[in-house]
């Protein structure tokens, strides 16, 4: 697994406080890991932070699962 | 009670008679202030009585970009932004039937849409603090209503749905959003009355007597502080028992 994939689930296990296992590509960050429409606002704003990047607010919402974010950031950074 | 030694709070409107007090209040407890208002001079001069922990951030409500731009300004000034109070506002009275587009939109403008564009400025610092408060001052006609102030009266009763709304979405984060509602206030706006409008309005009043700044910036000290933590959504009525809600 890439070096982003890592630090990525990282900060999803820390913040929505699920089992690492259970952050896969296709874990949906509301369906699958349990977080409700603020957690996905936060985890934004930590990739942001994280990585040093901007995700602009209509490419935040396409990023709905751990694939999607790993893929996301993989592109901007 | 009530200390806020390393807090950072924004206040609008802080050149006028309940802002200022409110600046000093929280000032009094500890906090760093950044004062905003569109007069420089009346913020200079708070910020030089007030002294240490004090910015002066001008900026005129009516335009969204600077709007926007206020709570990044304070952010570099101070540091953090704890805590939001929403004071600034405008009348433009006018009966209804004759009440312009204008006079409507210029009031929501300052007194609904730039404390929404404020809240929404503060949201991400607050968030990742987890800890914040946004204090919005209302008034008692946004409850009651009141003959020439269809527009204030709407933006008022605005501000308090969108505290609430704002509320319920951030109270798991340690951040509050409260209104203060003032009834009548001894400032600069009141003392335009003459003495026989102003002792009919005391007879309205069970205390009868207005109110002073002080006692708003009691209230906005109050839901400030880290002992109003579990206080979100609600609405502060300070009116000397004009209306009992």
């Amino acid at each position: 697994m890439s070096d982003i994939a890592d630090r990525v689930k990282k900060i999803v296990v820390e913040h929505l406080g699920v089992e690492e296992d259970k952050v896969t590509e296709n874990a949906s960050f509301i369906d699958d890991l349990g977080a409700d429409s603020l957690d996905t606002v936060e985890l934004v704003m930590a990739f942001e932070e994280e990585f040093g990047i901007e995700i602009p607010d209509d490419a935040a919402e396409t990023i709905q699962t751990f694939g999607d974010a790993v893929k996301f950031i993989t592109e901007a950074s | 009670m009530f200390d806020l030694t390393g807090k950072c709070a924004l206040i609008t409107g802080a050149s006028g008679g309940i802002g200022g007090a409110i600046a000093k209040a929280l000032h009094g407890a500890g906090a760093t202030v950044a004062l905003s208002g569109t007069r420089v001079e009346p913020l200079e001069a708070l910020a030089a009585e007030l002294g240490d922990r004090t910015h002066v951030l001008p900026c005129n409500l009516s335009d969204p970009a600077a709007v926007d731009a206020l709570p990044k300004q304070a952010l570099e000034a101070m540091g953090a932004v704890d805590i939001l109070v929403n004071n600034a506002g405008i009348t433009r009275d006018q009966i209804f039937m004759r009440m312009s587009d204008d006079e409507w939109q210029s009031v929501i403008d300052v007194n609904l849409t730039a404390t929404m564009r404020l809240c929404r400025g503060v949201m991400r610092p607050m968030m990742k603090a987890r800890w914040g408060r946004i204090v919005n001052i209302s008034s008692i006609v946004g409850a009651t209503g009141n003959p020439g102030q269809v527009n204030y009266a709407a933006s008022k009763a605005g501000m308090v749905g969108l505290t609430k709304s704002i509320a319920y979405e951030v109270a798991s984060r340690g951040i509050t959003a409260n209104a203060v509602a003032p009834g009548f206030i001894a400032t600069a706006m009141t003392d335009k009355l003459n003495d026989d409008q102003k002792a009919a309005i005391n007879t309205k009043i069970p205390a009868a007597r207005m109110g002073t700044p002080e006692e708003i910036a009691a209230a906005v000290l109050y839901l400030a502080s880290p002992e109003a933590g579990y206080v979100t959504g609600t609405t502060l009525h300070v009116n000397g028992g004009m209306a009992m809600l």
